[in-house]
C-alpha cells in the first residue's frame, strides 16, 4: 500500500487554520475562500518537492489580494475589509512557513481570526464550535515545537491546557472591569435587516415572508396582560402618497399630553439588534423618555420611542408604564389634525363611502363601528398572498381583491377615517408573543409584526383600532397560523405548531435567553448589578481590581500546586510496551492463566501455550515481539503490531 | 534554537558544581520568549477590540487564550522540575572536530519530558525528549580549535515546551566525576600532511640501515580519525563503503623513538601536530614506538592505550591542567 506522504508540520497548520475560517468562509467572498484553498494545496504540493517559490511571486500574489480586497470592500482595515485580507494573506503565507516561528505566528493569525468571528455572530452553537477551533490551534502549537508529534499525546495536553485555563478565563470574564460603549467607529454593517420597515406599501409585494428570528424577548414583573391586549409600539406612519406609507417630514413639535389610567405594567425588553433606532414600547412609560443604559432616546409626541443611534447590540431596557392612557384628549394642535387628515388624490369610491358615512354619523366612534362592521359583514378575507393591487389601491381593496393583511386593513381603514374626517394614523410594531413557561417570559418574533390604525375621537384621545382584528380575530387572540386559511398555513414538521416539539423548542430558547442575558449581554450594567449582589463593594472599579489580584492569586496559587506537582513514578507504567502486555496479561487471566509474580515474559509464554496449544502461535508472537520491544531498541512499527496483535487475540479468546 | 548568548544572570558567581544536580525551582528561571511577547500583544489587540465592539465572546476567548499561556507557563518549568543531570564523559577528539559533550538527564518522575535542550555560545544541540522513569543524552556539538582540556564553562539547559510562548532555562557549570570541570580532551590538529616516520635514533644501527623512507605502499586499513585526506584510498572506499586508508611501509621490525627535538618544525604547536600525525601512522603501522616530549617520557609500546597516553600527553602538554 502506498502512503500519501503529506507534510506533517504543514498539514498541523492548514487543518486548525481551515477549521477557523470555515464559517469565516460563508461571509467572505468566494475568491478569497478559493485562493486560501488554492495556496494550501499548492503549498502542500511545493512542500513535497522540497520548492520555494520566488520571492517577486509571493510580494506579487500579496499586493494581488491587497488590491482585490480594496476593490471589494474600499478599505483594508476594519472588520471586513481587514479580516478579508488576513484571511487571504495567511493563505500566501502558507508558501513560504519554513521555520518553526513562521508558523506558530501564522497560529496567532488563527487566533486573531477566530476572535474577529464573533463580529458576524455570537449564537451558542457557534461558540461551541469554537472552543474546538481554539483546541486545534493550541494542539497545533504543541505539535510545532515538536519533530514528530505524538497525536494523541498532543491532544491530551491540549485538553490539560485548555481545562485549567478554564477558571482563570471565567474570572477574568466576570470580574475584568466591563467598559461602555465603542473605543472607535462601529462597524458599519450592511447585513440585510429583518421585521420591521420604516414605509409600508400594501399591494406592492403581494407576499410576505414568515420568519421565527426572534425580534425580542419580555420579562413581566407584573402579571402579564392577555395576548389581545399586546400591542408592542414601533414607527408611527403618518403620511400617505396613494401607495406607501411612511413619516416623510418630522413630526409636529407638540409636547407628550399623555396620562395613564389603568393597569401599571412592569416590564424588561432584551431587544435583538435590529440596525434601526427604533424601540418597542408597551402602554404609556411613566418616565418620558424611558431612560436608556448608556445611550441618548428621544420619545416623540405620537410615543414613538427612538435611540440616538442605531441599535447594533442587544439592548436590555426596563419599563415602569400603564396599559391604558389616554394621549391628547384634551384636543389637538392644528398642524398635527392637518397631517392626520390629510389624503392624496385619488381612491374616488372610498372616498364616497366615507363622506356618506360623515353626513350620517355624526360621531366619530359610530363612524368607526361603521368602518369594522364593512370589514366584519362583508366578504373581507385575512390572506398572507393577496393579490396585487392597481393605481387606486385603497379602492381595488376595499371594492374588488378584499384579501389582505395587516398592513392592507390597516392602511385602508385609515384612509376611509381620514376621508370621513377623523384624524387617523398607521402604528407598526408587533402584537402579541408567545410564552415560555419554563423560564416565564415571552417571546416576539418577526413574524408578530402587525400594523393597526390609531384614530382621533373627541373626548377619547388617540384609540387604537385594530381593522385586522375585524377580519381575522384569531390573529390577534391566538397568532398568525392560527389566522391564516388552511391552504397558507407554513407546512412542514418545523412549524411553531407542532405540540410535540414545543417543549424542546422552549428549552432551547429558554437556553439561547439565557446565554443572551449573562454572557452575551454582561454588559457594564449586568456586571455591577451582578456583583453588587455578591457584594457591594465588588461593583465598583476598586473592588473588582481588588476581587480580581486576590481571586487571581489564589487560582494561580491553585494552579501552580496542581501543575507543578509532578506525579512520581508510581507502579504504574507508561511505557506503551508494557501497558500493551499488561492488557495481554488481562485477556490471559480472564481465560484462566494467571502469570506468577516472578514469572519472565518468557517462561509465561512457554507455560500459556502449553495451556492453551489453540492459541500457542499469537501467544510466542505477541510474547518475542513484547521481548524485542522492551529490551532491544523500540520501534514504532513493532508496537504498532503488537497492539494488533493483541487486539486480535481479544478477539480469538471466546472459544474459551 | 540558539540563543545569541547564553542568559547571563550578573548577581550569581559562576559555581562549579560536581556530581547529579537536580533541577529545582531554585534553579530554574522563566520569561516570555520573542514569540510570547508577540502572543501577548495580540491578546491586548484582541482585549481593545472586544471593549471597543462589545463582544462578550471576544472577552471569553481572549482570557481563555490568555489563561492558556498562563497555564503553559507552569508547564513549561513542570518540563525541566525535577531533572537530575550528571556530566558524561565526552569522547576525545582532535582540534578543529566536532566535539560531543554528553549530559545525562535522568527522569525519575512519571511524566514525560519533551524537548529539552542545551545552550552554549559555541555549541550546536538538537532537543530531546526524555521518558517517564527513564534517562536521555543531552548532546552538545562544538568545533574547538584549542587542544588541551576544554572546558565547558556555563552552559544552559532550556525549554519551550509546550506552546513555545515561554522559555525556562537553567544555567548550570558542571564538574565531572574526577573534579574536572565539564568538558572534552582536544588532541592536537595531526599535521595535514605525511612526513615519513622519523630514523630511530635508537640502538640497533642494522635497523637504521635497513628502513625505507617509508613510501611503499603496503595495503589499506579502515580509516581513523585524524587520517589527513591524502592517504584516504578514495576509490577504494567507494567500492567498499567505508573510508579506508593506504598504509605505506614503515620500520617494520625496527623500534621507534619520536622525540620533540626530531621534527622538522620548531614551533611548539606545529611540533605537537607533527609528533601526533607520527603517533597515529606508527600506531597504523602497528609499531612499537616511545615518545620524548620536554619534561615528559613514554616508554616503549603499541595498541590502543598506549596511544590514547601518548595523545593525552601531547593535548595536555605545556598545558596548566596536565597535572593530571
Amino acid at each position: 500500500m502506498r502512503r500519501i506522504d503529506l507534510d506533517l508540520p504543514l498539514l498541523w497548520l492548514i487543518l486548525p487554520l481551515a477549521l477557523v475560517l470555515a464559517p469565516h468562509a460563508l461571509a467572505l467572498p468566494l475568491w478569497i475562500s478559493l485562493s486560501w484553498l488554492v495556496f494550501a494545496v499548492v503549498s502542500l504540493h511545493s512542500a513535497k518537492r522540497k520548492r520555494s517559490w520566488p520571492t517577486w511571486l509571493k510580494m506579487l500574489l500579496s499586493l494581488a489580494g491587497i488590491a482585490g480586497v480594496l476593490l471589494q470592500f474600499g478599505t483594508i482595515i476594519g472588520p471586513q475589509g481587514g479580516v478579508a485580507l488576513l484571511v487571504f494573506l495567511s493563505g500566501a503565507k502558507l508558501l513560504e512557513t519554513h521555520t518553526a516561528r513562521d508558523r506558530l505566528g501564522l497560529l496567532f493569525v488563527g487566533c486573531f481570526l477566530l476572535v474577529a468571528y464573533f463580529l458576524n455572530s455570537q449564537s451558542l452553537a457557534m461558540a461551541g464550535y469554537m472552543v474546538f477551533a481554539a483546541g486545534a490551534l493550541i494542539a497545533a502549537m504543541i505539535a510545532n515545537t515538536q519533530p514528530m508529534p505524538d497525536l494523541r499525546a498532543t491532544l491530551g495536553t491540549t485538553g490539560r491546557l485548555l481545562l485549567q485555563a478554564l477558571p482563570l478565563a471565567l474570572l477574568l470574564f466576570v470580574l475584568f472591569p466591563r467598559l461602555q460603549g465603542p473605543l472607535w467607529g462601529l462597524p458599519q454593517q450592511n447585513t440585510a435587516q429583518s421585521g420591521l420597515s420604516d414605509r409600508m406599501s400594501p399591494g406592492d409585494f403581494s407576499q410576505i415572508t414568515l420568519s421565527n428570528e426572534i425580534a425580542f424577548r419580555v420579562e413581566f414583573a407584573t402579571p402579564a396582560p392577555s395576548p389581545s391586549v399586546l400591542y408592542w409600539r414601533g414607527p408611527v406612519l403618518w403620511d400617505f402618497d396613494g401607495r406607501t406609507w411612511q413619516t416623510r417630514l418630522s413630526v409636529p413639535p407638540d409636547p407628550i399630553r399623555a396620562e395613564g389610567v389603568r393597569q401599571p405594567l412592569s416590564y424588561a425588553i432584551t431587544l435583538e439588534p435590529h440596525r434601526q433606532r427604533w424601540l418597542f414600547l408597551l402602554g404609556l412609560p411613566r418616565e418620558r423618555p424611558p431612560s436608556l443604559p448608556g445611550m441618548e432616546s428621544t420619545l416623540g409626541p405620537d410615543l414613538q420611542w427612538l435611540s440616538k443611534n442605531p441599535l447594533n447590540q442587544r439592548l436590555r431596557y426596563q419599563i415602569e408604564a400603564d396599559l391604558d392612557y389616554r394621549l391628547d384628549a384634551h384636543g389637538l394642535s392644528a398642524a398635527t389634525r392637518a397631517r392626520t387628515l390629510a389624503l392624496p388624490q385619488g381612491n374616488p369610491q372610498t372616498r364616497t363611502l366615507a363622506a356618506q358615512w360623515a353626513s350620517t354619523h355624526g360621531d366619530g366612534q359610530a363612524i368607526v363601528d361603521q368602518a369594522l362592521n364593512l370589514f366584519r359583514n362583508e366578504a373581507f378575507f385575512y390572506s398572507l398572498k393577496p393579490p396585487l393591487l392597481g393605481e387606486n389601491s385603497v379602492d381595488d381593496f376595499l371594492f374588488v381583491s378584499r384579501r389582505g393583511f395587516c398592513e392592507h386593513y390597516a392602511s385602508a381603514f385609515v384612509v376611509l377615517m381620514r376621508a370621513a374626517g377623523i384624524p387617523a394614523r398607521v402604528v407598526t410594531g408587533y402584537q402579541g408573543g408567545e410564552r415560555n413557561p419554563l423560564g416565564d417570559y415571552w417571546i416576539v418574533r418577526q413574524r408578530d409584526a402587525h400594523a393597526w390604525a390609531e384614530v382621533w375621537l373627541e373626548n377619547q384621545g388617540w384609540t387604537r383600532v385594530d381593522p385586522t382584528a375585524a377580519v381575522a380575530p384569531d390573529r390577534v387572540e391566538r397568532g398568525l397560523d392560527a389566522a391564516l386559511p388552511a391552504g397558507e398555513r407554513p407546512a412542514g414538521l418545523m412549524t411553531l405548531n407542532a405540540n410535540w416539539l414545543m417543549p424542546l423548542r422552549q428549552s432551547w430558547d429558554l437556553i439561547n435567553n439565557q446565554w443572551n442575558q449573562w454572557v452575551l449581554g454582561y454588559n457594564q450594567d449586568r456586571q455591577r448589578q451582578f456583583l453588587a449582589r455578591l457584594n457591594p463593594f465588588l461593583a465598583t472599579w476598586q473592588g473588582m481590581a481588588w476581587g480580581l489580584a486576590a481571586a487571581g492569586g489564589v487560582l494561580m496559587l491553585a494552579l501552580a500546586l496542581a501543575v507543578l506537582a509532578i506525579p512520581r513514578m508510581a507502579g504504574k507504567t507508561s511505557d506503551p510496551a508494557s501497558r500493551l502486555y499488561n492488557r495481554f496479561c488481562r485477556h490471559l487471566r480472564r481465560a484462566g492463566i494467571v502469570r506468577g509474580e516472578a514469572e519472565g515474559p518468557a517462561d509465561f509464554a512457554r507455560r500459556a501455550a502449553v495451556l492453551r496449544p489453540d492459541l500457542a502461535d499469537s501467544i510466542q508472537q505477541i510474547s518475542q515481539l513484547y521481548l524485542g520491544l522492551r529490551y532491544g531498541d523500540s520501534d514504532r512499527a513493532n508496537l504498532l503490531e503488537l497492539k494488533r496483535l493483541i487486539r486480535r487475540f481479544r478477539f480469538q479468546k471466546p472459544g474459551h | 534554537m540558539k540563543l545569541p548568548a547564553l542568559p547571563y544572570l550578573p548577581w550569581r558567581q559562576p559555581q562549579l558544581e560536581r556530581g547529579p544536580i537536580q533541577l529545582t525551582a531554585r534553579r530554574l528561571y522563566i520569561l516570555p520568549t520573542r514569540s510570547g511577547l508577540v502572543f501577548a500583544l495580540l491578546l491586548l489587540g484582541l482585549l481593545i477590540g472586544a471593549i471597543n465592539y462589545g463582544l462578550s465572546l471576544a472577552y471569553l476567548f481572549t482570557f481563555w487564550f490568555a489563561g492558556v499561556a498562563v497555564v503553559a507557563m507552569l508547564h513549561t518549568q513542570r518540563n525541566l522540575s525535577g531533572l537530575r543531570l550528571t556530566a558524561k564523559a565526552g569522547v576525545p577528539v582532535f582540534a578543529g572536530e566536532s566535539a560531543r559533550l554528553l549530559l545525562e538527564a535522568d527522569n525519575p518522575s512519571g511524566l514525560k519530558r519533551l524537548r529539552v535542550d542545551l545552550t552554549h555560545p559555541d555549541g550546536v544541540s538538537e532537543a530531546a525528549d526524555i521518558p517517564a522513569g527513564g534517562k536521555a543524552d543531552l548532546a552538545l556539538n562544538l568545533t574547538v580549535a584549542q587542544r588541551g582540556w576544554h572546558a565547558l564553562g556555563r552552559f544552559g539547559i532550556y525549554s519551550t515546551y509546550p506552546l513555545g510562548l515561554f522559555r525556562c532555562w537553567s544555567v548550570l557549570e558542571l564538574s565531572d566525576a574526577n573534579a574536572m570541570p565539564f568538558g572534552v580532551l582536544i588532541y592536537p590538529k595531526p599535521a595535514p600532511d605525511a612526513l615519513p616516520l622519523p630514523t630511530t635514533t635508537g640502538t640497533d644501527p642494522d635497523a637504521a640501515t635497513s628502513h625505507t623512507d617509508g613510501d611503499d605502499f603496503t595495503g589499506l586499513r579502515a580509516y581513523q580519525a585524524g587520517d589527513t585526506p591524502r592517504r584516504i584510498a578514495w576509490k577504494a572506499a567507494a567500492r567498499s563503503q567505508h573510508l579506508l586508508t593506504k598504509q605505506f611501509s614503515g620500520q617494520r621490525g625496527s623500534t621507534l623513538h619520536l622525540n620533540w627535538s626530531q621534527t622538522p618544525e620548531k614551533d611548539t604547536e606545529a611540533r605537537l601536530s607533527r609528533l601526533t600525525r607520527w603517533v597515529l601512522d606508527a600506531h597504523a603501522s602497528n609499531l612499537p614506538f616511545a615518545l620524548t616530549l620536554p619534561g615528559r617520557n613514554i616508554g616503549m609500546g603499541m595498541g590502543e592505550l598506549h596511544l590514547r597516553t601518548c595523545l593525552e600527553a601531547l593535548a595536555r602538554y605545556g598545558k596548566s591542567d596536565a597535572a593530571n
